[in-house]
């Protein structure tokens, strides 16, 4: 395992508002190639701790770095600083900020998708697979209002068209993203992130609200995209059966702490975990 | 490969219909005498260029970004105000500020027209227009970097507020060295003199000149809404919170998107001036931003034809076919009593009133022209096989 290469790492990350710690000192790291989930009962705190990877929120506390660089970086600040006054918190505490915005994030390789799907409603499937690959442009505001990148243009078309065709949705590109079924909807969304060139996909529950059939296509569709893109993928999940069928190691979290982290294996027989999921008899 | 045939053949349909149209206005300048019936349809063209070009730029920036501006008065009073001082001739500048020392003393068309004679008039007047536009871009950006941090209504708040602030500014007695204090501008290069001279014959520009910057400006809008950028526009006004995850820098685009839409203005400000052949900073007040978004909504919010559609409505209506309520006889019917002036505003209400009410998308939705006549050619085909099917 230490030979590959160390894709994400969370150091120590914390994410509190106001007098609720959603992320409590959370570590963790994705190598490249894995499958990792993140899972925990309701609330547990795994969308805030995604939004903190990504730019979305700024940490509290803790680094967060991707290929080896630290892209997210912060110290307890302000009125934060007294509560968190000797404990390891204050590690990252000569280090500077860093604190970028989502779309800086993306750029760098890391592509999420969203828990309620999240689509461009008046773009056609194959404009909002498109409208991602804005990003890697090179092209500038003039030469593009002018038509001088035809070239660039023609071959981003290219490329959605046969990302559209590896994940099946070439039939439908000229519908509006919002008059597909809701498994297809997922898809695209996938497709979407993939536009972006990442080296590592978030997927931010992407089974929720499916049935089982669904689940099952999805949970092939995962497997076949970290086989064709050779993709790391970090994932949130509820549904037991999709994380333990394809996820290479798993961490556990509840109420913002890790509670356990492994193997399927582990972790099903893990006495914690099934306590959290369950809840413990306190009679007993 | 069939796809992009197709996609050049309607290319192709659309620049043949756009020069057409050009053409036949070059034509109509040339027979519509000013003491005709017709004139006012000359009228309506100059003055509906100018507000289809503002209606579009706000559009660019209200239906395509989703930002919802409301300062464009402003910007085209720094576009008017811009094209008048760098075109009053010297030997008229003393006419027109007669309270000030002028500080501007280039005139454009002049200089450039001394240089390289009548065609250099022109590029004179032309780089005036460019510069109008690019000092409005530049005004753009720096109230954009505070105001462009807000959102919806806020936005629109403060986009007014700061608007109302330039129109004070203008009016400046300080500044009256430049923009004349709260007098009006004029003498400078306008539309009633534009004349091209062909050996013997004068070719009337007069109309021709506020519609070709107006069309050249809306097919620039056009071409950058279909761009990379404009698509990204577009993501942003769908879901600003998948626009940035998906690595659209916000912050960059929504600038973009807003100095752009208010060069347009600015250029929009300056065919005004050169239309009305004065400038002055009262009329370019808030209300101004209040219709020029109601021919946006009357068009819809969202397409380009349809703002060209509602603004050339809108002024036909106001200009030409309800004239009559306000001046006594409408539709044969003499009624001064009723028919005076302010009438044509009450039922000019109610009109809005109504296509706010029942026709909330507008004229055109967020469809553009040519798909909207495709539809309907597909509705008619349908209807007629349905026809032949019962025969």
């Amino acid at each position: 395992m230490s030979e590959k290469k160390n894709v994400l790492r969370l150091d120590n990350v914390t994410m509190q508002f106001g007098g609720v710690v959603a992320v409590d000192d959370l570590s963790m790291e994705v190598n490249e190639g894995e499958i990792v989930a993140l899972i925990g009962p309701n609330g547990a705190g795994k969308t805030t701790a995604f939004n903190a990877i990504t730019g979305v929120y700024e940490p509290t506390n803790g680094m967060v770095s991707f290929l080896g660089k630290p892209i997210v970086r912060n110290h307890p600040q302000g009125k934060m600083k007294k509560q968190y006054k000797g404990s390891d918190a204050e590690k990252f505490a000569n280090e500077p900020v860093l604190n970028p915005t989502p779309d800086r994030i993306t750029a760098l390789g890391m592509a999420r998708t969203f828990q309620n799907i999240r689509l461009w409603k008046t773009q056609t499937v194959f404009d909002n697979v498109l409208i991602a690959k804005h990003m890697r442009r090179t092209s500038g505001f003039l030469s593009a209002t002018f038509r001088a990148n035809r070239a660039e243009e023609e071959a981003q078309r290219a490329e959605v068209r046969e990302l559209l065709r590896i994940v099946e949705l070439e039939d439908v590109s000229d519908e509006l993203a919002t008059s597909l079924p809701y498994g297809k909807q997922r898809r695209l969304e996938i497709a979407r992130a993939l536009a972006t060139k990442p080296q590592l996909l978030m997927l931010d529950e992407p089974a929720a609200g499916m049935n089982p059939q669904e689940t099952d296509e999805l949970t092939a569709f995962i497997g076949r995209i970290r086989s064709e893109f050779g993709m790391t993928i970090l994932l949130i999940e509820h549904h037991m059966d999709l994380v333990m069928d394809i996820s290479d190691r798993i961490y556990v979290i509840d109420f913002g702490k890790l509670i356990a982290s492994g193997t399927p294996e582990e972790i099903q027989n893990n006495q914690r975990v099934i306590d959290a999921y369950l809840g413990v008899d306190d009679d007993a | 490969m069939l796809d992009k045939k197709e996609a050049n053949r309607k290319n192709l349909v659309s620049l043949v219909a756009v020069l057409a149209f050009l053409a036949v206005v070059l034509l109509l300048d040339q027979i519509i005498a000013p003491t005709s019936k017709l004139y006012m349809l000359l009228t309506v063209l100059q003055k509906g260029s100018v507000y289809a070009l503002a209606a579009v730029s706000m559009n660019l920036l209200n239906g395509f970004t989703g930002l919802f501006s409301l300062g464009h008065a402003g910007f085209m009073l720094i576009g008017a105000y811009t094209y008048a001082i760098f075109s009053i001739p010297s030997d008229a500048r003393d006419t027109v500020y007669q309270y000030f020392d002028a500080a501007v003393r280039v005139s454009l068309p002049e200089v450039l027209g001394n240089a390289i004679g009548a065609f250099g008039t022109a590029l004179g007047v032309l780089l005036a227009v460019l510069l109008a536009g690019l000092v409005a871009a530049v005004f753009a950006y720096l109230i954009g970097l505070p105001v462009l941090r807000l959102k919806s209504d806020y936005l629109a708040i403060a986009t007014l507020g700061f608007a109302e602030i330039i129109r004070a500014i203008f009016q400046w007695k300080k500044l009256g060295p430049v923009t004349n204090g709260s007098n009006l501008l004029k003498n400078f290069a306008r539309c009633s003199t534009f004349k091209l001279s062909l050996g013997g014959a004068t070719v009337s520009l007069s109309t021709f000149v506020p519609v070709l910057i107006a069309t050249v400006c809306i097919a620039l809008i056009v071409l950058l809404v279909n761009s990379t950028y404009g698509r990204a526009f577009k993501a942003i006004r769908d879901d600003e919170v998948a626009a940035e995850a998906m690595g659209i820098n916000l912050a960059r685009h929504k600038m973009l998107a807003f100095c752009t839409s208010c060069f347009f203005a600015g250029v929009s400000g300056a065919t005004m001036a050169m239309v009305l052949s004065i400038a002055q900073a009262n009329n370019f007040k808030s209300a101004m931003t209040y219709e020029i978004l109601l021919m946006v909504v009357l068009g819809g919010i969202g397409s380009i034809s349809g703002s060209v559609i509602g603004a050339l409505l809108f002024i036909s209506a106001s200009e030409w076919w309800l004239r009559g309520l306000d001046s006594g006889s409408f539709l044969g019917i003499t009624a001064p009593t009723v028919f005076r002036n302010g009438f044509r505003l009450v039922v000019f209400s109610i009109i809005i009133m109504i296509v706010v009410l029942f026709f909330r998308k507008g004229i055109m939705g967020d469809r553009e022209l040519p798909e909207a006549l495709a539809g309907l050619r597909r509705k008619r085909a349908k209807k007629a096989e349905e026809v032949t099917g019962r025969e």
